[in-house]
């Protein structure tokens, strides 16, 4: 027997496994691209009308943020807004699916049960690279397809599908190697999105300052393919090197290591359990912790980013006579950045509301391991169970809005000399988004309590949402469509007035539904 | 006599099966009861019930004088519950989830956890994610036989246990009878139940089939002994407790009730044993014995004086 005895049944495997989210992964990334170039020509006819645009797309927050814009044109346009979030969204992808084949399967045993039979010993870790592979090719093909359907230049439409595609194998191989190093799943996707971080923030400072950073960072080569701005496809060369070297040192790593154990050490812990913990609540603390803090750290990232990017915005706009002079009519440049940060919080809110997802249904997850059985079986009621949880997640959800308010405060306030009237203002911004996010953890807990399996539709309610703000105008969609999502209701801040009655009305629907959630899973089986 | 657990008629559907169909199960305070099944006789269906984890769909549980369902939480102050596939949690060490389970019950006996430990050979400073299958078993009973309570529901609690390991249970086990604590062990390990307990229920397809003191269940523990002799042997079949026997070319083959087998084995020793293997039944082949569907098999032996 080969050490790649049955990689093939293991590949199938993983796509059976697989076979509703990673089309879901796909299709999403796939479709951000074609969508933004559809909306560009319908929103920039002519050549005069972008040029509108090349003016702000230069200021520093912006390229910080985004990427140089490599040529003013539709397809220019649509590579610098969507690209990075493709590669951001395609490297997630690639890391979660490879943790998921390799790690967690171990961490289960459920890959000692396939490991005693019918395959090699590096069978899982290739079918795993193997099936993040297809699915890099398959976003690759589908972008590419799916822009080259809107008749922007054919070479421009490969460099996209190429770039993103390119930078998921990058991801994989990272990600093959992280499970070599650590024990726990959680861990290989923490060293994981800490390696995109850190390429991103790379690509970030290099692209505002010594620009060679840029070059050490693989989200900045695929930058430099330059999709629709003279392409360049050299840099799929240093690509293709990075990967192999990676992919070598994951072979060379796993043929080291024994079968459940990693590459670094595992350090013993307490004999003896903390005196503090002695509650469910505290369980569940130990559980989350690690999760919220990492979230902390990027929402505030995100916040100062995202509030110093608004400082530099009226001064791009303001070198535009067409452009002041509707700025004028909307208020002046206040109106403007006050339109951009209300944006910005727009998708602030539902970024915090994905670890609301998260944290809600880290329960279900934990009642799927079997974990909630053993407490049930001591003298920890029901209800203080999934009150434990689920008060973490609320109650982190809400640290993240204010902290990324805070951190868009500072960011913003610093740079137009206003600390004391910013931060208070973009706090707000960040929290009035509570109430809603509540809804969605109020939808978790309901369906857990209801219908477990189905759990994860609330997921799936979050990508509605998600669709419905950015897509919906887009769409012609009908205002009571777009108002199914609780984020429709929640007032524009900064810059408009707070009506507090959608607010209480999110906070009372929230309420009914965690009521009901908890009244499920009171009367029905556990597991 | 004071009754641990009463349970009659208890049903459990799960969608088209029935995993419980009129389950009986009495346990008296202070015994140490076995429940005996096959996988899926329904013995964790029950467990679970007992526990209030899942919902009975008819019949009634008691469970030391409440009922399982609406007072759970007051009764788990008063038991400790090993599951038979025993998962933790992958960030605790073993002896944080021992301290943690015990205070969430209500108290840990902290010298008897430390004693246990030693015991047990279990290192309390690793992660859950690093222990093996066995090593997690016995997170899980010493975190149960440490703590305070009077009942102990243990599901399968030896499996992935080494021999010397399900020794040391049996021991601690024992200790703990005669402390006046109540024990329910399900298994499908004939002599471990043997070893540890006063009365067994034996349930089969959601069913109690048997129920009684375990002296009165010795026909259930026959020995199955192949043996390959050097001449012929005679008068095996005569032997009292000696059943199904073939004998071809010189070769043996027959199950013998414990009590005969010190007559039967020197009887073959006569004839000069060249090979011999004897196992005990296991609980499938009784089940198949006594209450198989084949016609003429069907109900149990009428000699054995053991009530249903």
């Amino acid at each position: 027997m080969s050490a790649l005895t049955g990689t093939r049944e293991l590949v199938r495997l993983a796509l059976r496994l697989d076979r509703v989210r990673l089309p879901i992964w796909v299709l999403g990334i796939a479709v951000l691209p074609m969508t933004a170039a559809a909306q560009y020509l319908e929103l920039y006819p002519t050549e005069e009308s972008i040029r509108e645009v090349g003016g702000f797309t230069s200021s520093t927050s912006l390229v910080a943020l985004s990427g140089p814009m490599f040529r003013v044109s539709v397809g220019g346009l649509t590579a610098w807004k969507t690209l990075v979030t493709a590669l951001v969204l395609v490297g997630l992808m690639s890391l979660f699916t490879v943790v998921r084949h390799t790690r967690a399967e171990e961490e289960t045993g459920r890959l000692e049960l396939v490991g005693a039979v019918v395959v090699g010993r590096l069978a899982p870790l290739t079918a795993a690279l193997l099936t993040a592979g297809l699915a890099n090719l398959a976003v690759a093909l589908l972008t590419a397809l799916g822009l080259l359907g809107t008749g922007l230049p054919a070479a421009g439409a490969v460099a996209m599908g190429l770039a993103v595609g390119s930078f998921g194998v990058v991801l994989t191989a990272v990600a093959a190697v992280a499970v070599q190093l650590t024990e726990g799943s959680r861990a290989a996707n923490g060293i994981g999105a800490a390696v995109l971080g850190g390429v991103y923030l790379l690509r970030a400072v290099g692209d505002t300052g010594p620009v060679w950073l840029s070059w050490l960072s693989p989200l900045g080569w695929a930058m430099r393919i330059r999709p629709y701005a003279g392409e360049r496809w050299w840099p799929l060369g240093l690509v293709a090197g990075l990967v192999v070297v990676l992919c070598c040192l994951a072979y060379v790593l796993a043929g080291r290591r024994d079968l459940g154990a990693g590459m670094l050490p595992q350090r013993p812990g307490p004999a003896v359990a903390a005196p503090g913990l002695r509650s469910a609540l505290a369980l569940a603390w130990r559980l989350h912790r690690g999760t919220l803090v990492g979230w902390v750290i990027a929402m505030a990232l995100a916040g100062a980013i995202m509030g110093g990017a608004a400082a530099g915005l009226p001064e791009a706009f303001g070198s535009n006579r067409q452009v002041a002079d509707v700025m004028a009519r909307m208020g002046g440049s206040k109106g403007l950045v006050d339109m951009y940060l209300a944006t910005v919080f727009g998708i602030i809110g539902l970024t915090a509301a994905a670890y609301t997802v998260q944290a809600t249904l880290r329960l279900r997850a934990e009642e799927a391991g079997g974990r909630v059985e053993p407490l049930l079986a001591t003298a920890v009621p029901r209800t203080r169970l999934a009150l434990s949880h689920l008060g973490i997640a609320l109650l982190g959800t809400a640290v993240l809005l204010a902290v990324s308010g805070l951190c868009a405060g500072l960011g913003y306030g610093i740079q137009v000399h206003d600390v004391g009237g910013q931060v208070p203002r973009l706090l707000a911004a960040g929290l009035v988004q509570f109430p809603a996010a509540g809804v969605i953890a109020g939808l978790g807990t309901a369906l857990f309590g209801l219908v477990p399996r189905a759990s994860q539709l609330t997921w799936a309610a979050l990508v509605a949402c998600l669709v419905l703000l950015e897509l919906g105008a887009l769409l012609g969609l009908d205002q009571w469509v777009v108002d199914v999502s609780p984020f429709a209701h929640v007032p524009k801040l900064p810059g408009s007035a707070v009506e507090t009655a959608p607010l209480a009305w999110l906070v009372a629907v929230s309420v009914v539904l965690v009521g009901v959630g908890l009244a499920g899973f009171r009367r029905r089986d556990v597991r | 006599m004071t009754h641990a657990i009463t349970v009659t008629g208890l049903v459990k559907i799960f969608g088209s099966t029935r995993a419980l169909d009129g389950l009986d199960l009495s346990v008296r305070s202070g015994e140490v009861h076995g429940f005996l099944g096959p996988n899926g006789a329904g013995k964790t269906t029950a467990i679970r019930i007992l526990l209030g984890l899942i919902r009975a769909d008819a019949g009634s549980a008691r469970l030391l004088d409440g009922d399982p369902w609406n007072e759970a939480t007051t009764l788990h102050r008063r038991l400790a519950y090993v599951p038979g596939d025993v998962t933790l949690w992958p960030g605790l060490t073993g002896g944080e989830v021992i301290d943690l389970l015990g205070r969430l019950r209500g108290g840990l006996d902290r010298r008897r956890r430390d004693a246990l430990l030693e015991r047990f050979d279990l290192d309390p400073t690793k992660k859950g994610r690093s222990y093996s299958k066995g090593n997690r078993q016995k997170v899980a009973l010493v975190a149960a036989l440490a703590s305070e309570v009077e009942l102990l529901l243990l599901d399968e609690p030896t499996s992935g246990l080494d021999p010397l390991m399900e020794a040391e249970f049996r021991r601690v086990v024992l200790e703990d009878q005669r402390n006046g604590r109540t024990v329910l062990l399900s298994s499908h390990i004939l002599s471990e139940v043997e070893a540890l307990c006063d009365r067994v229920t034996i349930i089969r397809d959601g069913r109690a089939v048997e129920t009684g003191a375990l002296a009165d269940l010795r026909h259930l523990t026959r020995t199955s002994i192949q043996a390959e002799l050097a001449r012929p042997v005679t008068g095996l079949a005569e032997l009292p407790g000696v059943h199904d026997l073939v004998v071809r070319n010189g070769h043996v083959g027959f199950t013998v009730d414990t009590t005969a087998l010190d007559t039967v084995l020197s009887r073959l020793a006569e004839a000069g044993v060249r090979s011999l293997v004897s196992q005990p039944p296991t609980l499938e082949e009784l089940f198949l014995r006594h209450y198989g569907t084949e016609a003429g098999q069907a109900g149990p032996d009428p000699a054995s004086g053991v009530s249903r």
